[in-house]
């Protein structure tokens, strides 16, 4: 039996609403509230990248796992917002986290299921026995173009997980990936900003994969969603994974835990993570949680997770998602953010 | 060309990687070879926990290059747990409310990076101890 062992997040402190972008764009704030579940979203500070949140988010899960870093076989990153084009940023957080130099690293990508992509990764690795203990981490400080819609969501934070064989905090029961070709989001290299394809990121490509990947996890499985006692569906904002769980027959008392964007935006790589951290936040021993990524371009990864008694025991070794979510928030302006988001052209 | 510098800097500015004195039990950071107390050169190397009081601060108005956009900022020194001053950032604060004896933690942080297509360098800064 494999699973999670530790798990820990990140959060940045400063937020932006949804109205204070709305005034400076001239669109309508209440449309965007409404229409997309959206009210606010978390900003990274000028010294936050993907490299300082994955490491930040780490430690928050080492802390609970209570391991020796040394004794981590492998850590990925997953990310669409990596500090170089050419340098890992595996290695700075292996670094950090002292698990150095006898480890496994690797930077991946997927738009928005990098993160879940490192989990499935690092569970096969150590349910295959290679090694006692491997850490995936979604982290992201994506940007959407000014006044594009994606500039209400595009958020930033991360979560961490250790995976392990041994005092498992949720066991992992199952895994299903769905996988096609579909162009709806993609950034070319050099381009600062993403380009997508609007309406098509939805029926087509988010909702086919999302719900691709569920059906098929829950036929290989024999289960049904009414066994379930929470599910977490990607958030590229609060509408679709809301509009999502109930298509699949997911009820809110299932997702409520789990469903993070409507305050802290899309933190892409780490969404949908960041959702399962929150649930184990929550979760009683035997308790039984899908996780479901998508990543644009396109691709979901299904996991069932069992919460075990060990959860209870590392809970509280590190801040939950809802702490770091909701108190001490610094909100500001568009100034400040178009500054610290380095939207302002400057002279060189 | 600063890399080496960055690059030997790194135990000490990624994981607060201190000397402790075999002999005398003193802790220098960033370590050192010989012991200022006893004259010793058995080190071990310690972790620091990062997590102390401000003893002491300025505000940075007119910040040098690589830092003019985080200007107005904090530099602190830190009265860390393990008994010795630290001195760094203080950040994710407004500078003009901090207060000698304000409980402060750390996190990994960009602290520069050489110009647009140079390196960045990472390391530890001082954030108010809010358990976040
Ligand atoms: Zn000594």
């Amino acid at each position: 039996m494999v699973g999670i062992v530790g798990y820990g997040t990140h959060i940045p402190r400063s937020r932006i609403k949804v109205e204070e972008i709305a005034k400076v764009w001239g669109a309508d704030a209440a449309a965007f509230k409404k229409g997309l579940n959206l009210n606010e979203k978390s900003v990274p500070a000028p010294d936050e990248d993907c490299a300082t949140l994955s490491v930040n988010a780490a430690r928050n899960a080492v802390k609970r796992a209570g391991i020796d870093p040394q004794d981590i076989g492998a850590v990925y990153v997953g990310s669409e917002s990596h500090p170089y084009a050419v340098k890992p940023t595996g290695t700075i957080v292996s670094e950090a986290l002292g698990a150095c130099p006898y480890v496994h690293t690797a930077d991946l990508e997927f738009a928005c299921k990098a993160g879940t992509e490192g989990m499935y990764i690092a569970l096969n690795l150590v349910k295959a026995g290679e090694m006692p203990y491997a850490l995936a981490i979604g982290a992201d400080t994506s940007q959407g173009a000014p006044g594009d819609a994606l500039e209400y969501s595009a958020a930033a934070g991360a979560a961490a997980f250790i995976v392990g064989a041994e005092d498992l905090a949720a066991e992992l029961v199952d895994t299903h990936c769905y996988m096609t070709d579909t162009p709806d989001f993609w950034r070319r290299e050099h381009a600062h900003y993403p380009q997508h394809g609007g309406r098509f990121t939805g029926q087509p490509a988010y909702e086919k994969h999302v719900f691709g990947a569920t059906n098929a996890i829950l036929e290989k499985t024999n289960m049904k969603p009414e066994d379930f006692d929470y599910c977490i569906f990607h958030q590229p904002n609060g509408k679709f994974p809301v509009n999502a769980a109930k298509k699949l027959g997911f009820t809110e008392a299932q997702y409520k835990y789990g469903l993070l964007s409507p305050t802290l935006g899309n933190t892409y790589s780490g969404s949908s993570p960041m959702g399962l951290a929150a649930t184990l936040d929550e979760a009683k021993p035997g308790e039984l949680i899908l996780l479901v990524s998508y990543g644009s371009g396109s691709g979901s990864d299904a996991f069932i997770f069992r919460a075990t008694e060990r959860l209870l025991e590392i809970r509280d070794k590190a801040p939950r998602v809802r702490k770091q979510l909701d108190e001490h928030k610094i909100y500001i302006e568009y100034g400040a953010y178009a500054k610290f988001r380095r939207k302002i052209l400057k002279a060189d | 060309m600063k890399v080496p510098r960055h690059w030997r800097e790194t135990p000490q500015r990624y994981r607060m990687e201190a000397g402790k004195c075999s002999k005398c039990g003193s802790i220098q950071f960033p370590g050192r070879v010989i012991c200022p107390d006893c004259g010793a050169t058995e080190m071990e190397t310690v972790k620091l926990s990062g997590k102390g009081e401000l003893a002491s601060y300025t505000v940075i108005r007119v910040a040098p290059t690589g830092f003019t956009d985080l200007a107005p900022y904090a530099v602190g020194v830190v009265q860390l747990e393990e008994g010795m001053r630290v001195m760094g950032q203080v950040v994710d604060c407004d500078p003009d409310n901090l207060k000698i004896g304000d409980r402060l933690t750390t996190q990994f942080r960009r602290i520069n990076e050489e110009g647009k297509t140079g390196m960045i360098l990472y390391g530890f800064k001082f954030v108010p101890d809010l358990g976040l």
